[in-house]
C-alpha cells in the first residue's frame, strides 16, 4: 500500500472556528484519519511531523510581517494549498482595518503600541502565494470540507458551486424572505455552500460565503434602499467577514460616497 | 363546452370527504397551505390545512398575505412553489456504485420511493406547465423515469381561478384562466351569499370514480353559469399582459438591443426566475465518493442558465455576461422553446416577476424591446 498523505493544517490571523470545523467531523474524522496522516494540527495534537506536506488547509489572513514570511514557507512545504474561511479567502472581519488607519488603532487598543508589529491591511492569501483553491464560508461547513479533503484523495474536482444563495433557498423551497417579508437579504449577491440556513430561519444572509461569482451589488443597494433599508445598515451588511473581497468592499466605497 | 350532466355540486361541508377518498387510496395530498406568511404546497393532512381566507398582494419583487373577508379555501393566486418541486425534484439520487474485491465495480439505480401525489388546486397556468414539462421529460426516445413515474401515478385535482393577481398573464399565453384538458377532476369554487359549494367537472375515469365516493348533486344551469362568472371575473382582473403576436420573430430580430445592457445593469444573475418558473427543466449531475473512494453516487439537482457553470465549456463559459444569461433565458423561454418544443416555454403564472429579488418583469422587457424598434 502507499504511503498516506501528509495532512497539515495552519493558522494565520483567525479565530480557530473554520480549523474546528474539521475536528466537527466527528463520526467522518476516523474515516479521514483512515486515508490521511494528520501530521501537523497543533489545534488537534502537540505532536508535529516535520514537511513537506501533500495537503495544507491555510485558514486565517496576512496581518503582521511575520505572518507575510511563514505562509511562504508553507507553501514551499505544501504540494497542495487550499485556503478555509472568510480570513483566508477574503481578509476576514480584521480586513476592516483596510477602511482605516492602523497606526491611529494601534494607539487606542494598546497600552504600548511600540511592541506591535502589524501590517497596515488584513489580506487574503491568494495576494501572497499561489493557492490551489478556496474553501468559503464564515465558518467553513464540515460538509464541503469533507467534500474537498474527498476530491483531493479520490483525484477529482470539489462539487463546490459558486452561484448564489438564492437557487439553494429555492431547492429547499424557501419562500424569498427579500420578496415576501422586505428583509434585506445577501443572497443574491453571496455564494451557496451554507444550504442556506438564515433566510429558512427568516433572517436575511448574512453574506458569510463572500461574493458570488457574478455579483451585482449596485443592483441589490438600489432595490434595498427601496425597501427603506437605512444607509448604516447597508453599509453594515458589507461590512462584515468577507468586506475584504473585492467586489463587497467596492459596494461599500460606492454606498459611502453616494452618502456623502 | 362540459355538456351540463358532466358538472356536479360538491357543498363545501362535504369537500374534507375528497381528501379522506384520496388517502384511502394511497395518495399522498398536495397543495397549498400557509407557511412564514406564504402560500406554499406542501404535503396536507386534509381541508383544515388550506388556505382558508387568505388571498395574497403580489406585484413585481413583492407578496404579502391578507385577509379575504370571507371563507374560500381556493381565494388565492400562486405562490412561490409550483408543481415541479414535486415531478421534478430539485435534488435526487440517479445511482450508486461500489468497487468490489475483485478489483471491478457494481452500479445500482436509485429507486424513486416517493408515494403517489394528489395535486390539490392546479390552477389552468400550471396545467399547462406540467403538460410543457411532459413534452421535455416524456416525448421523444429518452424518456425521464424519475419524472414519468411520478407523472404516471400523480392525480390531478384543478381548481379554475376566481380571482388574479397583478402578476398574472395566463390570458395573453392562452393558457387559462379557465382549465381545459389534462386533469381529473376540476373544482371552480363558489361564495354567493350565504352558500358555499364547488362545481366539480371530472376530466377523467379517475375523476369519476373520485366523485362517486363524494356527495354531489348534478349541477343547475346557475351554478353552471356561476362558475363560468368566476373564471369571467379572473379574467378581468388580469393584472399584466404580454404580445405574444410574432414575438419569436421579434427577440431573434433584436440580439444587439441596447435594451440587454438595461437589464445587465438590474438582473442579479441569481438564478430566481429560473427556480421558480414551473416549466424550466435544466438540471446538472454530479459524482459524489466518500472518503474510502470505495462508494460513489450520481446526483441530479436543479441548474440554471443563469450561472456561470450552465455553459462552462473548456476554457471558459459561454454566456460570461449577465446580459447574455438573462437573453438566454428570455429568448428561449418565448421564442426558442417554440422551435425546440413547439409550445412557448411561458405560461403566464407570473412567478418570475414576483419572485424576482429586485423586480424584473418579461412583459415589461418586452413592451420595451417592441417599442424600440418603433
Amino acid at each position: 500500500m502507499t504511503e498516506k498523505p501528509k495532512l497539515a493544517v495552519w493558522k494565520f490571523a483567525s479565530c480557530d472556528g473554520c480549523q474546528l470545523s474539521l475536528l466537527d467531523c466527528e463520526d467522518e474524522l476516523l474515516a479521514v484519519a483512515d486515508r490521511i496522516t494528520i501530521a501537523n494540527f497543533m489545534e488537534a495534537s502537540s505532536n508535529v511531523i516535520d514537511g513537506p506536506y501533500d495537503l495544507s488547509l491555510v485558514e486565517g489572513s496576512i496581518t503582521t510581517p511575520h505572518d507575510r514570511e511563514r505562509i511562504r514557507d508553507v507553501r514551499r512545504q505544501s504540494k497542495f494549498l487550499i485556503t478555509i474561511g472568510a480570513c483566508a479567502t477574503a481578509g476576514g472581519i480584521q480586513a476592516l482595518r483596510n477602511f482605516t488607519d492602523t497606526r491611529e488603532l494601534l494607539s487606542v487598543v494598546y497600552a504600548s503600541p511600540e511592541y506591535i508589529s502589524t501590517l497596515n491591511t488584513s489580506t487574503p492569501i491568494s495576494e501572497h502565494v499561489k493557492i490551489d483553491f478556496e474553501l468559503r464560508g464564515c465558518p467553513i461547513n464540515k460538509t464541503q470540507l469533507l467534500e474537498v479533503i474527498n476530491a483531493f484523495l479520490n483525484k477529482r474536482k470539489p462539487n463546490v458551486s459558486p452561484h448564489s444563495v438564492c437557487i439553494e433557498c429555492k431547492k429547499r423551497g424557501t419562500a424569498c424572505i427579500m420578496v415576501a417579508h422586505g428583509t434585506a437579504c445577501m443572497g443574491p449577491v453571496t455564494q451557496a455552500g451554507c444550504g442556506a440556513i438564515c433566510p429558512s430561519y427568516n433572517r436575511g444572509c448574512y453574506g458569510c460565503y463572500g461574493p458570488m461569482e457574478a455579483p451585482n451589488t449596485s443592483s441589490l443597494v438600489k432595490w434595498m434602499r427601496n425597501l427603506g433599508v437605512p444607509e448604516d445598515e447597508l453599509l453594515r451588511m458589507f461590512k462584515t467577514y468577507n468586506v475584504g473581497a473585492e467586489s463587497f468592499r467596492c459596494a461599500v466605497e460606492r454606498v459611502e460616497g453616494e452618502d456623502k | 363546452m362540459t355538456k351540463p350532466n358532466n358538472a356536479f355540486v360538491i357543498q363545501r361541508e362535504d369537500l374534507h370527504i375528497l381528501f379522506d377518498v384520496l388517502i384511502e387510496r394511497g395518495y399522498t395530498p398536495v397543495g397549498p397551505t400557509v407557511r412564514e406568511a406564504v402560500i406554499v404546497y406542501d404535503e396536507l393532512s386534509g381541508l383544515e390545512d388550506l388556505p382558508e381566507g387568505w388571498a395574497e398582494e403580489q406585484d413585481a419583487g413583492t407578496y404579502s398575505l391578507k385577509r379575504r373577508g370571507d371563507n374560500a379555501l381556493f381565494g388565492f393566486n400562486n405562490g412561490p412553489h409550483s408543481w415541479k418541486n414535486y415531478l421534478f425534484p430539485s435534488r435526487v439520487k440517479l445511482w450508486e456504485g461500489d468497487k468490489t474485491e475483485d478489483g471491478g465495480f457494481t452500479v445500482k439505480s436509485a429507486v424513486d420511493t416517493q408515494k403517489k401525489f394528489a395535486f390539490i388546486g392546479v390552477r389552468a397556468c400550471d396545467l399547462h406547465a406540467i403538460q410543457v414539462q411532459d413534452k421535455v421529460f416524456l416525448d421523444g426516445e429518452y424518456r425521464d423515469p424519475i419524472y414519468s413515474k411520478r407523472r404516471e401515478e400523480a392525480l390531478v385535482i384543478a381548481v379554475n381561478c376566481g380571482q388574479a393577481a397583478k402578476t398574472c398573464f395566463c390570458t395573453s399565453m392562452n393558457t387559462g384562466p379557465r382549465v381545459s384538458d389534462g386533469y381529473d377532476l376540476a373544482l371552480t369554487e363558489i361564495l354567493d351569499n350565504d352558500q358555499h359549494y364547488f362545481l366539480a367537472e371530472p376530466g377523467s375515469t379517475s375523476g369519476f370514480s373520485l366523485l362517486a365516493e363524494i356527495p354531489h348533486s348534478e349541477a343547475s344551469q346557475e351554478a353552471i353559469a356561476a362558475a363560468r362568472g368566476c373564471t369571467k371575473q379572473a379574467q378581468e382582473q388580469m393584472g399584466r399582459k404580454i404580445d405574444i403576436s410574432d414575438v419569436k420573430e421579434m427577440l431573434y430580430r433584436n440580439y444587439d438591443n441596447d435594451r440587454w445592457d438595461e437589464l445587465e445593469k438590474r438582473c442579479l444573475s441569481c438564478g430566481n426566475c429560473t427556480m421558480a418558473c414551473p416549466t424550466c427543466f435544466c438540471s446538472k449531475v454530479e459524482d459524489v465518493t466518500d472518503l474510502t473512494g470505495n462508494h460513489a453516487e450520481r446526483w441530479r439537482e436543479w441548474e440554471s442558465c443563469f450561472t456561470m457553470d450552465f455553459s462552462y465549456i473548456h476554457g471558459g463559459s459561454v454566456r460570461p455576461t449577465t446580459r447574455s444569461r438573462y437573453r438566454q433565458w428570455l429568448v428561449h423561454k418565448l421564442a426558442a422553446w417554440l422551435d425546440q418544443f413547439g409550445t412557448s416555454g411561458c405560461v403566464g403564472c407570473g412567478r418570475c416577476i414576483t419572485w424576482c429579488p429586485v423586480g424584473i418583469d418579461l412583459t415589461e422587457e418586452v413592451r420595451l424591446l417592441r417599442n424600440s424598434e418603433n
